[in-house]
């Protein structure tokens, strides 16, 4: 039977070699995501670690399904709640699903919130939203007016007509412009989301107005076909094309000057704010509910909604000084 | 027994019945270790709370794992049941929207699994082809029905007394979905071990040439093992529907291949022949149990996955090394 002993002593050796190395006073604040080996998940980690280092006793446990996947969070969750974690942040792969195991997590004592993507209100605490349909719609008009001291036209390339994130943001785009005097939207033009008709139409917006200073795409396709067609029409310094992409996709265009710079929210700071927010609903120095303000130490406060939601800050800013740093993180 | 009696071998062979033997004794021995790894490993492991918990891992796909051991045995196999799941939830939601009660809304499942089992039945046993191809087009068919009808959204709105079969408790720490497991596995096992049925597709999936012309009829086994597959997946869409509370067209997405690994785990020869339900049992505590311990130490999925594929190759080599090695 050496055999068996030597499975059993490798099963043994194997699970203790992985045992963590937990120490039972820290608190134990678990960053649930929708799967692992996701980029911009690896650096929410990395700001939650940012988190635990500046509370001092707290402990992050970064951990997910490989696929995202409700039943691989589901046994996530199930998991942490027999460690007895203290408080569990999660970025919910279904808003309902989740619901059940999250509401047994606090029934156990166990403080759920949410962040990025939202669960239903009966299953968390507080949901921490990356920023504000406000927010948004205030940067991309900021973004292209900020190159513009002297005034001057822009048009806006959204995905499709019936998109009602990008319908939202330009009509908060729309009540703001009062704040930009001189910046005048000409037109706004659907791309639907498609790379191809999305430059189409960037080369047809060039062409009918030849005098326009910038183009907001408040959309990822739109935004790098966007600067694609500036490129190639040879007018990058001449046209700023500008709105919400992934550093990822938009270091080229950053690199060659199409675009001098572009927004979305930072996964750092989204990390690092929702670790902040859990140690403080954890240790009872904060309470969830509407009207509440939570403190998220560097980056100020969040106030909840009468759903207990709450925007953690405008969307991150990326130029030539940062692009280097994130577009190897998503 | 005399010399003078002939004998009737139990098994169709003999040294096989010796190998699965000790491929139990092997999985049990891999089970217990696993267990008592565990407890050394985490202080949380050995809770009673914690252990109910932990049956939840395997309960849903064990319940789909025993027909389709029955399936694989007589040497066919269903890689449709995880969107049967999907399209049988689907239907039960759309029962919901329409204030079905808790009773319709299990027939409902049950019958859309049963629906889809005869539909993968009809095709191979109806039609000869080869279960592998039909089940994967299958598998597309059916989950993306379910995409079609609920695209991103979701059903919610089942009735508060359907949360039992995913959530409740009949003694204790001791669920639902767990008591059903345990009667579906005593069922699947005298169905295999103890009935004509059970030899017939032993006897199929040796030699269904043979099996024919000894008088099984071939293709009625076979188009009845697709629709207790096409059921259990229907049982498994409830429990697991109930558990999460809401449909999403990606409801157990990936589930299919779970319960193969843990069908052949538990010593079921994929290409059919033998097998038995007390080696797939095993099989879904191991899984179970090395998911739940690797989840409490807070082992990363990836790693979790490595560690199944690990132990699947592990298993299945170890009993042939063995018997080089004694041999």
């Amino acid at each position: 039977m050496s055999v068996m002993k030597k499975i059993l002593s490798s099963v043994a050796v194997a699970a203790t070699m992985m045992a963590s190395t937990a120490q039972a006073e820290d608190m134990r604040i678990a960053l649930v995501v929708k799967a692992l080996g996701i980029g911009f998940f690896e650096a929410a980690a990395k700001g939650a670690e940012e988190a635990a280092a500046e509370l001092g006793d707290v402990e992050i446990i970064y951990t997910g399904p490989t696929d995202t996947t409700a039943e691989g969070q589901i046994e996530v969750i199930n998991s942490l709640i027999a460690q007895g974690v203290d408080a569990i942040a999660i970025s919910a792969n279904d808003p309902d699903a989740l619901v059940p195991a999250l509401k047994k997590a606090m029934q156990r004592g166990i403080t759920v919130i949410s962040w990025d993507s939202g669960v239903a209100p009966e299953g968390r605490q507080m949901h921490l939203n990356p920023s504000s349909n406000a927010l948004i719609g205030n940067m991309i008009i900021k973004l292209a007016a900020d190159h513009l001291p002297d005034g001057g036209q822009v048009a806006v390339l959204s995905a499709s007509a019936t998109a009602t994130n990008q319908n939202i943001w330009i009509d908060e785009m729309n009540k703001v412009m009062g704040d930009y005097p001189g910046i005048e939207v000409v037109t706004t033009v659907y791309g639907d989301d498609l790379a191809d008709k999305s430059y189409r139409e960037a080369q047809g917006l060039m062409q009918s107005y030849p005098d326009l200073d910038a183009i907001i795409a408040p959309t990822s396709v739109g935004i790098v076909a966007a600067a694609q067609a500036v490129a190639d029409a040879g007018k990058v310094g001449q046209i700023n094309v500008t709105g919400l992409g992934l550093p990822s996709e938009m270091a080229g265009a950053i690199d060659s000057g199409a675009s001098k710079s572009f927004a979305i929210w930072n996964p750092i700071d989204l990390g690092y704010s929702a670790a902040m927010i859990a140690h403080a609903l954890a240790t009872e120095a904060a309470t969830a509910e509407p009207g509440a303000a939570i403190p998220m130490g560097r980056m100020g406060s969040v106030t909840l909604d009468d759903t207990n939601s709450g925007a953690m800050a405008d969307p991150f800013v990326y130029d030539s000084s940062n692009i280097e740093q994130f577009k190897s993180i998503f | 027994m005399s010399s003078t009696d002939r004998f009737i071998p139990d098994r169709l062979q003999s040294p096989l019945q010796q190998r699965l033997k000790s491929w139990e004794t092997l999985l049990l021995a891999v089970a217990i270790g696993i267990f008592i790894a565990n407890s050394l490993a985490s202080p949380y492991f050995l809770n009673a709370w914690n252990l109910s918990d932990a049956t939840f891992n395997f309960t849903e796909k064990a319940m789909i794992a025993f027909a389709m051991a029955l399936l694989i045995v007589a040497g066919e196999i269903d890689l449709s049941v995880a969107s049967i799941i999907a399209l049988a939830s689907t239907a039960m939601g759309a029962a919901a929207q329409v204030d079905a009660s808790t009773l319709t809304l299990v027939l409902v499942g049950l019958s859309v699994g049963l629906a889809c089992g005869a539909f993968n039945a009809v095709l191979v046993c109806g039609m000869g082809l080869p279960s592998i191809v039909v089940t994967i087009g299958t598998m597309s068919l059916f989950r993306g029905i379910s995409y079609i009808i609920l695209g991103d959204q979701a059903y919610r709105g089942y009735p508060t007394s359907f949360a039992y079969f995913g959530q409740g408790y009949v003694f204790w720490v001791i669920s639902f979905e767990f008591v059903l497991f345990a009667i579906l596995a005593v069922i699947y096992g005298v169905i295999l071990h103890k009935t004509n049925f059970g030899r017939a597709v032993y006897a199929i999936g040796n030699n269904a040439t043979g099996a024919l012309f000894s008088g099984i009829r071939v293709n009625r086994v076979k188009s009845i093992l697709f629709l207790l597959t096409g059921l259990m997946s229907g049982v498994a869409a409830v429990c697991l529907t109930s558990r999460l509370g809401s449909t999403r067209p990606s409801i157990g997405l990936g589930m299919e291949l779970e319960v193969v690994t843990m069908v052949v785990l538990g010593g079921v020869n994929i290409l059919g022949g033998s097998g038995t339900i007390p080696g797939v049992v095993i099989a879904a505590f191991v899984m179970g149990l090395v998911t739940f311990g690797l989840g409490l130490l807070n082992v990363p999925g990836i790693v979790m996955s490595i560690f199944i594929g690990a132990l699947l190759i592990g298993v299945i080599a170890l009993p042939r090394l063995w018997q080089k090695w004694r041999g």
